[in-house]
């Protein structure tokens, strides 16, 4: 079970600046294990942010993107218990999501 | 109901069925350009897939945040912003590593065009900031020294 995204924000005249990091590997698929084999690729590639369930912000990523992603965006005409939603999917299909009840 | 309500209703169905269906191809077709662009081996590939033969313009309006040395290359923060009016997407893009795409923001109008990330840095490189209108590329870019690389040194 993939660790959930962690995510903090500050509204400021309707406007959420959010700050979000995602617990993942980012293997690029180039590095080797100790013992010398190649540790297969296992990155985010689909990450996507909603307010209240409407989609306002999609990235996609290669596996260049850091170890444990950090994240910082801001979405517009966000008012008090407004709720930003961001869920990521990887390579794997693996994915997972988080939520904050903005104050 | 009248002959004329028919008709009006009949074309609001028919011209909401079509905004539909743009709506609903749009999306697809840009994940399946990034998909490849992703895998390009080259910033001038990744450029052709993403964008084909947009017209690009070096742009002062986009605000790049990069180090101008990475004392590590496995985590360089990095933040692009603009004013630039109509954007729909930002790219970010490392001209020296295996695969230069890093990555690329999709800004809906809900959005602010303004968003900070980390990337990995093989070894030093012009970083690239790309922004995407309806009808044109702004971009920027700035020269990265690293120190130790980020990508299996």
């Amino acid at each position: 079970m993939a660790a959930e995204v962690k995510i903090r924000g500050r509204l400021s005249n309707g406007v959420a600046q959010i700050k979000s990091l995602m617990p993942h590997p980012m293997e690029t698929g180039t590095q080797r294990d100790p013992d010398g084999n190649l540790i297969p690729a296992h990155y985010i590639e689909t990450v996507t942010c909603y307010r209240n369930d409407k989609e306002v912000l999609t990235a996609n990523w290669g596996a260049s993107v850091s170890k444990d992603p950090y994240f910082a965006f801001q979405v517009k005409n966000c008012a008090p218990g407004d709720v930003i939603r961001i869920t990521w999917v990887d390579n794997k299909g693996e994915s997972s999501s988080g939520e904050l009840v903005l104050k | 109901m009248k002959r004329h309500d028919m008709n009006m209703n009949r074309r609001k169905w028919l011209s909401g069925m079509l905004a539909l269906g743009s709506a609903a191809l749009l999306p697809l077709r840009v994940l399946a350009d990034t998909k490849t662009a992703f895998k390009a081996t080259s910033a001038d590939a990744a450029l052709q897939e993403l964008f084909g033969d947009m017209p690009m313009e070096e742009s002062a309006a986009i605000t790049f945040k990069v180090p101008d040395i990475a004392e590590n290359g496995a985590v360089v923060p990095v933040s692009v912003a603009t004013d630039i009016d109509g954007v729909q997407s930002i790219t970010i893009m490392v001209d020296e590593n295996p695969n230069p795409l890093s990555a690329s923001f999709n800004i809906s109008p809900d959005a602010v065009a303004d968003i900070s990330t980390r990337v990995k840095m093989g070894k030093s490189s012009t970083v690239r900031a790309l922004v995407r209108t309806a009808d044109k590329i702004y971009f920027t870019s700035k020269e990265v020294k690293v120190t130790i690389g980020g990508c299996g040194g």
